[in-house]
């Protein structure tokens, strides 16, 4: 409402070039943790890319209303959300590094380990008591290096 | 630097691969559809303050001509007559 009485295009066209810049800066991160998270390889990760799109949507569509919040904060969150919102799709590995783990596991790896969220921030972010969180995280990280060591194994 | 932090190096190492290529139009898609689902909010928005707006009017008016807080007059009591 408050944009159609001020709604000038100059306006429009500044809030657009702002986020183009925040996409240009945050993308390449953001769509590498989605396709660590749907488990895609990095040339072929068309759920990852749907799922950015559409966290971008979101982020895009308050961008007037943020206030001292950080954008990619944001968007990293609805991403999160909107991955477990719809995780079952997500099951199957399809080539990724975390392709061995439960979609939920692959949350809590690549907020903690990638992203580097403070483990209580990830457990209000996906509803876990923090001690739920850390037990999640030893435990895909024990089931990740038992992975790599047997790749490592038959690999030599 | 204990084993458990070790490990948790490690993966680190092994999640930091190069980023995947960004496709060029991302930020045209993605505000083009947010721009398309804050109208769409903003419609629903109003709708829901107008349909509010109409129930409010509907039931002044309604109270107004019913006045359902006044005592209805008595059907049961025969009328006093010859006091």
């Amino acid at each position: 409402m408050r944009e159609h009485r001020s709604g000038t295009g100059t306006e429009h066209a500044y809030r657009v070039r702002e986020f183009e810049a925040f996409v240009a800066g945050a993308a390449g991160r953001l769509l590498h943790a989605a396709t660590l998270l749907t488990a895609e390889t990095r040339t072929r990760n068309p759920h990852a890319r749907t799922l950015l799109t559409a966290a971008l949507a979101h982020t895009y569509a308050v961008w007037g209303r943020l206030r001292d919040e950080d954008p990619y904060d944001l968007t990293r969150r609805d991403l999160a959300a909107r991955f477990a919102r719809t995780a079952r799709r997500y099951r199957a590995g399809r080539g990724g590094v975390l392709s061995a783990l439960h979609p939920q596991e692959r949350l809590v790896v690549v907020l903690r380990l990638y992203e580097g969220v403070a483990e209580e921030q990830v457990g209000a972010l996906l509803g876990l008591p923090e001690a739920r969180v850390r037990a999640v995280c030893a435990r895909s990280v024990a089931a990740l290096r038992a992975t790599s060591d047997r790749d490592a194994g038959t690999a030599a | 630097m204990t084993r458990h932090e070790d490990k948790e190096a490690a993966v680190r190492r092994m999640l930091d691969t190069p980023h995947p290529p960004v496709p060029a139009d991302l930020a045209v898609r993605a505000a083009a559809s947010g721009a398309r689902r804050a109208r769409l909010e903003r419609v629903a928005r109003r709708l829901l303050w107008g349909l509010f707006v109409v129930a409010a009017v509907a039931f002044a008016v309604w109270a107004s001509a019913a006045r359902p807080w006044e005592v209805p007059p008595a059907e049961t009591t025969p009328p006093l007559e010859g006091w």
